[in-house]
C-alpha cells in the first residue's frame, strides 16, 4: 500500500524524470533562470525588443525585461539609482550626450578587467565610438559601444525635382542656400530647414573635437562654431528657415507637408519619419551627405554595468551578445535605424539593399560610407552644460541680434565658472 | 468565565489606549519623515557640500550659496519667476474675487454649476492641458493665431497691432516677450477658479445683515463692494496671495510641459525651480541646486512677510472688538 505521501514523492519524481528526458525546458527549470533588467531610451528599445527572442533561444538561464523611459528621465532615473546604490538596472543604455558625464564620473564596472576583458573587441569596434566609452585617466573601457550614427540629411526628393535641382549638384552650404531662396521663393509656408539651430548643430558637430580639446579646455570660441554661428545667422536672416523647433507638432507636419526641404541628422531620423512622423509620404525622402565634406557623429548609444547591478555576470552575457554579434546588430538596424558600431557587421547584405521609403535610393550604403568616414571624435564630462550654454548663446545671437564673438565669449566665460 | 475564546484574541490585540493614537496617526508621520523631513534637512546639508551624485562629496562651506548669488542664469531665472507671478496673480486675484462676488450675489442661477466649472481647469491634468496649449498658442497652426490674423482683417485692430509692433502670426512660444505672457495665461486659467472657490467661501462668512443694512441706507453695488466686501475680506485675501506666492515662486510643472527643460528660448520660460532641477539633475551639480533651493526658500520667506504688512489685519474679527 502506497501512503499519500509516499505517492506525491513518486509522482514529483516521475516528473523530474521526465522533464530530464524531455530535455528541460527553461519554464520548468525556473530556478536557474536569471532575471536581467536592461533599461533603455525610445527608440533604443525597439531594437532590443528585436533581438530578444533570439537571445532568450541562445541564453536560456537569462530572462530580460526592457525598462523604458523617455530620453531625460531615463538618464536622470539612472543617475539617482546609482548614486542611492539600489535598484539599479543590470545593464544601462546611455545615449552620447552624456556619456562622457557617466564615464567619467565612476559608478559602473571596468569592462577591460576580469572577468570581462572586454579588450579583445577592441579592433572589432568602430575607433572613436571606443575611445568615447573609455575614461579619459584610467583608459579603462566603462561603456561598451553599441550603436552610432552618421550625420546626414534627408531632403524631400518631390521638392527638388520641381525645382529642377541635381542633388548631385548641391555640395556645400552656400549651395543649399541657394537652392533653399529658390524653393522659399516660391511661395508661403517654404522654408529650407525647419530651424536655423540645425544649421548650429551639424556644424558643431564636425571636426576631431566636440567642444573641449583633448586637454579639457573650451574650444567654443573656435573657428567651427564662429562659423556654425555664422551659417545658422545666414539662413535665419535670409529667411530660409520656419522658426519651428524639433519635436514639436508643427515641426512633425513639417514632414508630413513637406514644408521644409531638409532635415539635418543622424541616420536615426530615418526611422522616426517612416514609423510615425510621415509614414505615408513614403517614396518622396531622398538622402544625402552633410554639406562641405562634413562626416560627423550625431547620436548612438552605450551600453554599460553599474557597480552595484545584482547580476553583471548576465548583464555582461547580454552586452557581448548585442555588442559584438553581426546578427543582433543588424536586426536592431533593421529595427530602428540603429547603426551598428561592430565593424563586420559593415560587411552584412543589408548594405546593399536599396529603399523604398527613399524612392529606391540605396541610403543604407550612403551611410555606411559616411560612416566609415567619420573622424575620431572627443567627449568630455562637461559635454551636456556646455550644450546648454553654447545653445542658450545662438538663441541670443538668433533672436536678439546679438553679435557672434560677443556671444560665444560670454558663453566660454559661463562654461568655465561651471566647470567645477 | 464570562469571557469567551474570541474576546481573548482581540483583547490581545487591543493597544493600550495610551499608545493607540499615536499608532494610528502614525503612517503619516513615517511618510512625513522620508518624504518631507529627510530631503528638507539633506539638502540644506548638500548645500554646503560639492557633490556630483555618484563620487565623494566635499565640503565647500558657503561657495555653493557664493557660486549662486553671483550666477547670471540663477538671476535671469529669478526674473524670469518674477515676472510670471506678477503677470499671473494680478489677473488671477482680480478674475477670482469679481466672479467670487457675482457668484455669490443672489440673481444668479445655478450657482453650483458655475462653481464647477470655474473649478475644472485646477483638476485638469498637466499633459492635457499642455496639449491643448499647445493647439492653442502653435505658431503657424495655433487657434489664437488664426483668431488674431482674422481680427487683423478690423482697421482699429490692424492700427493697434502696428502700434505695438506685433507681429503675425505670434510665436508664443517661441519669442521670449511672449513666452512669459503664455505661461501667465495658462496658470490664470488655471488658478482662478481655484482663488474663486476660497473667496466665494470667504464671501459666505460676512453676514447677510451687513448687506441689508446697507441695502436700507442705499448703497450702490459699487459701494457694497469696496465699503463692505473688500475690508472684511482682507484675511482671505491675504491667504489667497501668500499661497499664490508659495505657489508661483516654485512654479515648476506647467512651464516645463509648455516650453521643455531648458526653459524654451533665451530662457523666458526657465523658473528659479527648473534652474535648480536642470543644475541638480541634468548637470549633476547637486550642492549648487541644494543652495538654489533655500536661497528660493528665502525668497519665499521674504515676500511673504511683505504680503504681511500689506494684508493682515482687517477682517470680521477687527470689526466685532
Amino acid at each position: 500500500m502506497f501512503s499519500r505521501k509516499s505517492l506525491l514523492l513518486t509522482v514529483m519524481a516521475f516528473v523530474m524524470a521526465a522533464s530530464l528526458l524531455l530535455g528541460g525546458s527553461p519554464e520548468i527549470m525556473a530556478e536557474d533562470v536569471t532575471t536581467i533588467t536592461v533599461a533603455a531610451f525610445p527608440d533604443q528599445d525597439s531594437g532590443f525588443e528585436a533581438i530578444l527572442d533570439d537571445f532568450h533561444e541562445k541564453h536560456p538561464h537569462i530572462r530580460v525585461e526592457l525598462e523604458v523611459a523617455d530620453f531625460d528621465d531615463h538618464h536622470q532615473t539612472l543617475l539617482t539609482r546609482i548614486a542611492a546604490g539600489s535598484n539599479v538596472p543590470d545593464v544601462a543604455n546611455v545615449e552620447i550626450a552624456f556619456v562622457g558625464d557617466f564615464v567619467n564620473r565612476g559608478g559602473f564596472e571596468n569592462l577591460t578587467a576580469e572577468p570581462y576583458n572586454a579588450g579583445r573587441f577592441e579592433e572589432d569596434i568602430i575607433g572613436y565610438k571606443w575611445a568615447q566609452g573609455t575614461n579619459d585617466d584610467t583608459g579603462n573601457l566603462i561603456a561598451m559601444p553599441l550603436d552610432i550614427s552618421p550625420g546626414t540629411m534627408f531632403y524631400r526628393r518631390d521638392r527638388l525635382d520641381e525645382l529642377g535641382v541635381d542633388i548631385d549638384d548641391l555640395n556645400t552650404m552656400e549651395d543649399w542656400i541657394e537652392v533653399g531662396e529658390e524653393f522659399v521663393a516660391e511661395g508661403d509656408d517654404r522654408w529650407l530647414f525647419a530651424d536655423a539651430a540645425s544649421v548650429y548643430e551639424m556644424i558643431r558637430r564636425s571636426g576631431d573635437h566636440q567642444f573641449f580639446d583633448d586637454d579639457g579646455e573650451p574650444i567654443i570660441t573656435s573657428d567651427k562654431f564662429v562659423r556654425a554661428f555664422e551659417m545658422a545667422k545666414e539662413v535665419r536672416d535670409r529667411g530660409l528657415d520656419g522658426q519651428i523647433g524639433e519635436w514639436s507638432n508643427e515641426w512633425f507636419s513639417t514632414f508630413e507637408e513637406g514644408t521644409a526641404l531638409v532635415h539635418t541628422s543622424g541616420a536615426w531620423l530615418g526611422g522616426h519619419i517612416q514609423n510615425w512622423m510621415a509614414p505615408e509620404t513614403a517614396g518622396k525622402w531622398g538622402v544625402t551627405n552633410l554639406p562641405d565634406d562634413m562626416y560627423i557623429n550625431w547620436g548612438g548609444s552605450f551600453v554599460a554595468i553599474p557597480e552595484d547591478a545584482e547580476n553583471k555576470e548576465e548583464a555582461w552575457e547580454f552586452i557581448k551578445y548585442v555588442t559584438t554579434n553581426v546578427e543582433p546588430q543588424i536586426k536592431q538596424f533593421e529595427a530602428a535605424n540603429i547603426f551598428p558600431s561592430l565593424l563586420d557587421a559593415f560587411d552584412d547584405d543589408i548594405f546593399e539593399v536599396s529603399s523604398d521609403f527613399y524612392g529606391g535610393q540605396n541610403v543604407r550604403e550612403l551611410w555606411l560610407d559616411a560612416a566609415r568616414q567619420i573622424p575620431e571624435v572627443n567627449t568630455n564630462r562637461y559635454d551636456n552644460i556646455a550644450e546648454d550654454i553654447v545653445g542658450d548663446a545662438l538663441t541670443e545671437v538668433l533672436e536678439e541680434d546679438k553679435d557672434i564673438m560677443q556671444a560665444l565669449e560670454d558663453a566660454e566665460e559661463l562654461l568655465r565658472r561651471r566647470m567645477r | 468565565m464570562k469571557y469567551d475564546k474570541n474576546s481573548g484574541i482581540t483583547d490581545r490585540l487591543r493597544l493600550n489606549k495610551k499608545v493607540a493614537p499615536y499608532v494610528f496617526i502614525s503612517p503619516f508621520f513615517i511618510l512625513f519623515l522620508i518624504f518631507g523631513l529627510f530631503p528638507i534637512l539633506y539638502s540644506f546639508f548638500l548645500s554646503f557640500n560639492s557633490w556630483d551624485g555618484i563620487g565623494q562629496m566635499s565640503f565647500v562651506g558657503l561657495d555653493n550659496y557664493a557660486y549662486i548669488l553671483t550666477d547670471d542664469w540663477f538671476w535671469d531665472s529669478v526674473r524670469s519667476t518674477i515676472i510670471i507671478f506678477v503677470l499671473t496673480t494680478i489677473p488671477q486675484h482680480l478674475f477670482a474675487l469679481t466672479l467670487a462676488f457675482i457668484l455669490n450675489s443672489t440673481f444668479v442661477k445655478f450657482k453650483d454649476f458655475f462653481r464647477t466649472s470655474y473649478f475644472l481647469p485646477y483638476i485638469t491634468s498637466a499633459v492635457a492641458i499642455a496639449i491643448i496649449f499647445d493647439v492653442l498658442l502653435g505658431h503657424r497652426s495655433g487657434l489664437i493665431n488664426a483668431f488674431l490674423i482674422w481680427a487683423n482683417q478690423l482697421p482699429p485692430v490692424e492700427f493697434l497691432f502696428q502700434t505695438f509692433n506685433f507681429d503675425l502670426p505670434a510665436r508664443w512660444l517661441g519669442e521670449p516677450r511672449l513666452i512669459r505672457f503664455s505661461i501667465a495665461g495658462l496658470l490664470t486659467w488655471r488658478f482662478t477658479g481655484w482663488n474663486m472657490l476660497i473667496y466665494f467661501a470667504g464671501l459666505q462668512t460676512i453676514p447677510k445683515s451687513l448687506y441689508e443694512a446697507a441695502r436700507v441706507d442705499g448703497a450702490s453695488i459699487r459701494q457694497v463692494f469696496t465699503k463692505i466686501t473688500l475690508p472684511l475680506l482682507k484675511p482671505v485675501i491675504f491667504f489667497g496671495v501668500t499661497m499664490s506666492i508659495i505657489g508661483n515662486l516654485q512654479l515648476f510643472e506647467e512651464p516645463f510641459v509648455l516650453v521643455g527643460a531648458d526653459g524654451g528660448t533665451g530662457r523666458a520660460g526657465m523658473t528659479t525651480a527648473m534652474y535648480l532641477f536642470r543644475t541638480g539633475f541634468h548637470w549633476r551639480q547637486f550642492g549648487e541646486g541644494s543652495a538654489m533651493a533655500y536661497v528660493l526658500c528665502i525668497f519665499i520667506i521674504i515676500l511673504s512677510l511683505v504680503n504681511k504688512k500689506l494684508f493682515s489685519g482687517g477682517g470680521l474679527n477687527e470689526l466685532r472688538q
